[in-house]
């Protein structure tokens, strides 16, 4: 039943994949992104307590959520890596880690510009900020770690192990704000009673929450494919390629 | 339209620095992150195209030595 998943453990065959799926997720980037930003900064109401800084939002919660999305993703890749030994796994874990390092940094910075109008404090040592901290400290951690090694193979398998150590740190984010008494406000949408905002500030939201996702495929795909053409570059298929895209410049 | 001009806008309601830093370093940092990934690819590319060109060079030699 699932054979034809096995033509894509090759590389080759992955990387073509990859590239097919591209397109797709560019466009779903670009218009989520423009309908999510002009609704958002636009149309939007401002909110009766914060005003215009709730604006912030609507990158801030996309960018948080799919920081630890892209771990949740690259944490299943570093399980497949390490049980069965797939390489095309690890060299995902190795693509997707800048993009959450990135996005992390973003939900850091956004919270912090958000939290200064709102709380007084650029920063506080609060549970849902330490913890975005850590997950930040482990995304550099797994890139240095992936890095420190010249060989591929001992480097990928490295990184797998240091990612599924990390995951712990997933729960503890996401029920940082229940477990402990913390100035960052408690769920907004992720929660099982109705989400607690109105639709048309709620709609902006998760158009944009669609297009980090989107973005972060788009991302993905991409350095997903130049792992693979940096551990290929000496096949045949990649030269062939390489041969073919010089032959169309001439 | 929650805005009656585009002063107010850029105001936002007196919070357009925070805003704006806001936008501004996110857009910054994706657009980092998308030249690093580009400039990867071009980087693994030229290695390739480079070692290609250098084998057909030595290529070309072998055969005009042949024929020497």
């Amino acid at each position: 039943m699932w054979k034809w998943l096995h033509p894509y453990a090759k590389p080759e065959k992955s990387y073509q994949l990859a590239g097919k799926f591209l397109p797709w997720f560019i466009v779903l980037t670009v218009v989520t992104f423009v309908v999510g930003l002009v609704w958002g900064l636009l149309f939007a109401p401002a909110d009766y307590q914060q005003g215009d800084s709730f604006r912030i939002i609507y990158i801030h919660v996309p960018a948080a959520m799919m920081a630890m999305a892209a771990y949740s993703t690259m944490a299943i890749a570093a399980f497949v890596a390490l049980v069965w030994q797939i390489r095309l796994a690890e060299m995902n874990v190795a693509a997707i880690a800048p993009i959450g390092a990135v996005f992390t940094f973003i939900a850091l910075v956004t919270g912090a510009a958000w939290g200064k109008p709102m709380w007084g404090a650029w920063w506080v040592w609060d549970a849902r900020l330490t913890s975005e901290l850590i997950l930040l400290f482990v995304y550099l951690g797994i890139i240095a770690l992936h890095n420190a090694f010249s060989d591929k193979v001992l480097a990928g398998r490295a990184a797998s192990i240091l990612t599924l150590v990390g995951v712990i740190n997933l729960p503890i984010i996401h029920y940082s704000v229940v477990w402990w008494n913390t100035l960052h406000q408690g769920a907004t949408i992720m929660k099982f009673d109705k989400p607690s905002m109105p639709p048309e500030m709620l709609w902006p939201l998760v158009i944009m929450i669609v297009g980090f996702g989107a973005f972060l495929g788009v991302l993905t795909l991409m350095r997903f494919r130049n792992e693979i053409l940096a551990r290929e570059s000496h096949r045949p298929w990649v030269t062939a390629m390489v041969t073919e895209k010089l032959a169309g410049e001439k | 339209m929650a805005f009656d001009s585009i002063s107010d806008f850029f105001a936002m309601g007196g919070y357009g620095f925070y805003v704006w830093l806001s936008y501004g370093l996110t857009f910054f940092a994706l657009a980092v992150l998308i030249i690093n990934t580009l400039s990867k690819k071009n980087k693994i590319m030229k290695v390739v195209e480079h070692r290609l060109s250098r084998e057909q060079r030595i290529k070309k030699a072998q055969n005009r030595e042949g024929t020497l």
